[in-house]
């Protein structure tokens, strides 16, 4: 069988998933952010595959997002960890359940 | 695009990122997601967009990686682990795959096979960049500056 | 033999090789191949390695005056084979806390990466073991996985002495790749291509009657980047004047302390095989890759230019380590942040100037910019410190 669009997709799909599990069910700040960055390549893993997959020759409107999306998920895991660093600085974990000084 | 390829690549790839979202030491689960990276890599290899493959690797491989890596050993708790898991968070993922599951084998024109392209090249990717892409790349430069700027100062110690 | 044919001597060798597996099914064909180019590289690299290591010993002696080895063979040629017994029958210990799986990863995840970098640089007419489009960015890609590596050693080694070496060996690293990349820059904007084959494609060719070659080196903004782009490769090599991530005096050996036997020595060929793709971006980039330096001398075969600009600026790695001290390591930061960077900066605005104002004027502006610059610079981070006239006593 060769490799089709739907098999590229259940692919990215999967490790999006994988990467919601991984941000919903740990405790810890750094395992979030490992599972949002995990769920931006998903994405752009996506984006890609649907400007391989479709009708050719296109613009390579898919290849120059996933680029961007690249860029940004940096800007923003450094911006994140610079987070978590500021707040163990603060309150000496990185627990989020902790974290709950604004509750009620 | 041969099948073998694709399959050896995409279980490297989940394995990777499911050892990363559910070992218990924080380190190893870093160095997982590297290795989900690199599978994730050499999947755009396989779909012909080597650019943006290489930007996956040196951005993600080399920086956020070792960003993820540092902040855990400047956050060294005092346990190691990055604690237990959350059985709401297991079922909300299984239903969001399930859904994403029907949906995608429930569409039959996405059962399609790859056409042949041309190979896409880094002067394509480059005009491109330059000309309909030319404002987006300013404002992906003025994002990352504002993050670099804003990281330093997060992270910068309180003068006393 | 004509030099057509001493030339590609090598390309022959493969070709009448993959001949012997014709009517085999296509992919068999790409894996044979593939595996001749790699086998082809290691065997090379390896040899050179040895031959290097001993070498270096022998140079940083007669630098110290003294000989280096000689015992071993003639002219303590055979050193690297006793070398090699003496790291494969020591015993192999690992501490009892520490992260096994880590520990036994992180050097082969080091020599594993030099290797991947060696395969994009052209060693001849036709002989690029892989050419890909972004033949450059796969160099620096694989490059910064590096220091993937060193953290590796360093944490899986459970010391703290490691994990120092480990962090202060990353800093130095990420520092300093950025003066590494922007410093190539210029050159891709010229050539106008990432692929390391269109890179030496353009320095073809010779002015001035056949005397001057077409190199980079000798623009005015290549010179300069040339210069940048070896402090930066002796930096990300961590060797001397920037080894302080493995300087016995300062931190035993860094994120190596925990190390030994062959573990150690994969450690070792790992910085030599990243220098070694240091230079040989450096040749390919800068020195016109495996282009003879004047017209007439063309007949000799391509890869013996390549591997004789390779030597040359190996000596030069090995001449800096025996004549410059160590730095300190905030003096090493502050190097790459306040003067290194800017002057990159620097030289893909000369590279500019020199691009589109063409003939004498252009290389006149571009010399001037970068001039400009360089003394402004300077002037700017002298700390103005007065020291003592220097005293000398000599043995009477």
């Amino acid at each position: 069988m060769t490799p089709t669009l739907q098999f590229c997709l259940i692919i990215s799909a999967a490790l999006f998933s994988i990467g919601l599990l991984a941000a919903l069910s740990r405790r810890h700040a750094i395992f979030i952010l490992i599972g949002i960055e995990m769920m931006l390549a998903a994405a752009n893993l996506n984006f890609v595959a649907f400007w391989r997959f479709g009708p050719q020759p296109q613009p390579p409107t898919g290849v120059m997002v996933a680029i961007f999306s690249i860029a940004i998920a940096a800007a923003e895991a450094a911006v994140g960890l610079a987070l978590v660093i500021a707040v163990y600085r603060h309150y000496r974990t990185t627990n989020v359940t902790k974290l709950d000084q604004l509750k009620g | 695009m041969s099948t073998a390829a694709f399959i050896v690549i995409a279980v490297l790839t989940l394995a990777g990122a499911l050892a990363a979202a559910s070992l218990l030491k924080l380190i190893h689960a870093a160095l997982c997601l590297v290795l989900a990276f690199l599978g994730v890599a050499a999947f755009y290899f396989l779909l012909g967009a080597e650019f943006v493959g290489l930007v996956q690797v040196f951005v993600y491989v080399g920086a956020v990686a070792v960003l993820i890596v540092f902040t855990i050993l400047l956050t060294r708790p005092a346990e190691e682990t990055g604690g237990g898991f959350n059985w709401a968070g297991i079922m909300t993922a299984i239903a969001v795959f399930a859904g994403l599951m029907w949906a995608i084998l429930g569409t039959p024109t996405l059962a399609v096979v790859a056409p042949q392209i041309e190979a896409l090249t880094v002067k394509r990717i480059g005009e491109a960049l330059m000309t309909d892409y030319v404002w987006p790349l300013q404002c992906v430069g003025l994002l990352l500056t504002a993050a670099l700027i804003g990281g330093l100062i997060l992270v910068m110690e309180e003068k006393r | 033999m004509t030099g057509e044919r001493v030339d590609q001597i090598f390309v022959v060798a493969k070709h009448w090789l993959l001949s012997l597996l014709a009517g085999s099914p296509d992919w068999v064909l790409q894996i044979a191949s593939s595996l001749l180019n790699i086998a082809a590289v290691l065997g090379a690299f390896m040899m050179l390695f040895a031959l290097i290591s001993v070498l270096e010993r022998k140079i940083l002696g007669r630098i110290q005056n003294r000989y280096g080895p000689n015992r071993v063979g003639p002219f303590g040629l055979l050193q690297p084979l006793a070398d090699g017994i003496k790291l494969l029958i020591k015993e192999d210990i690992v501490p009892a806390r520490a992260d096994k799986i880590l520990h036994f990863l992180a050097p082969i995840l080091m020599a594993a990466t030099a290797i991947l970098a060696l395969g994009v640089i052209p060693y001849g007419r036709n002989m690029t073991p892989f050419s890909i489009d972004g033949g450059i960015l796969f160099f620096f890609a694989v490059g910064s996985t590096t220091e993937l590596g060193v953290f590796m050693a360093g944490w899986g080694s459970n010391n703290k002495f490691s994990m120092l070496g480990a962090m202060r060996a990353i800093a130095q690293m990420v520092s300093y790749e950025l003066p590494l990349l922007i410093t190539v820059l210029p050159v891709i904007m010229i050539v106008g291509s990432l692929s390391a084959d269109a890179i030496v494609a353009a320095q073809d060719g010779y002015a001035l009657a056949g005397i001057v070659p077409r190199w980079f080196v000798f623009k005015p903004w290549g010179a300069a980047a040339f210069i940048l782009f070896f402090v930066s490769g002796l930096v990300e090599s961590n060797r001397t004047p920037f080894d302080v991530p493995e300087g016995e005096s300062e931190i035993v050996a860094g994120h190596m302390t925990e190390y030994s036997g062959f573990k150690y020595a994969t450690f070792f060929l790992a910085e030599y095989f990243g220098m070694f793709a240091i230079s040989g971006l450096a040749v390919t980039l800068f020195l016109g890759g495996w282009h003879a330096p004047i017209q007439a001398l063309e007949f000799i075969p391509s890869y013996l230019w390549f591997f004789a600009k390779l030597a040359l600026l190996l000596f030069v790695f090995i001449w800096i380590r025996g004549t410059l001290p160590r730095m300190r390591v905030d003096h090493v930061m502050r190097f790459a942040w306040t003067f290194m960077l800017p002057m990159a900066f620097t030289c893909i605005l000369a590279a500019a100037v020199w691009h589109y104002q063409r003939g004498v004027a252009g290389w006149f502006y571009s010399f001037g910019v970068v001039g400009i610059v360089y003394l402004g610079l300077s002037r700017l981070l002298d700390t103005k410190k007065k020291f003592a006239p220097r005293t000398y006593r000599f043995a009477e």
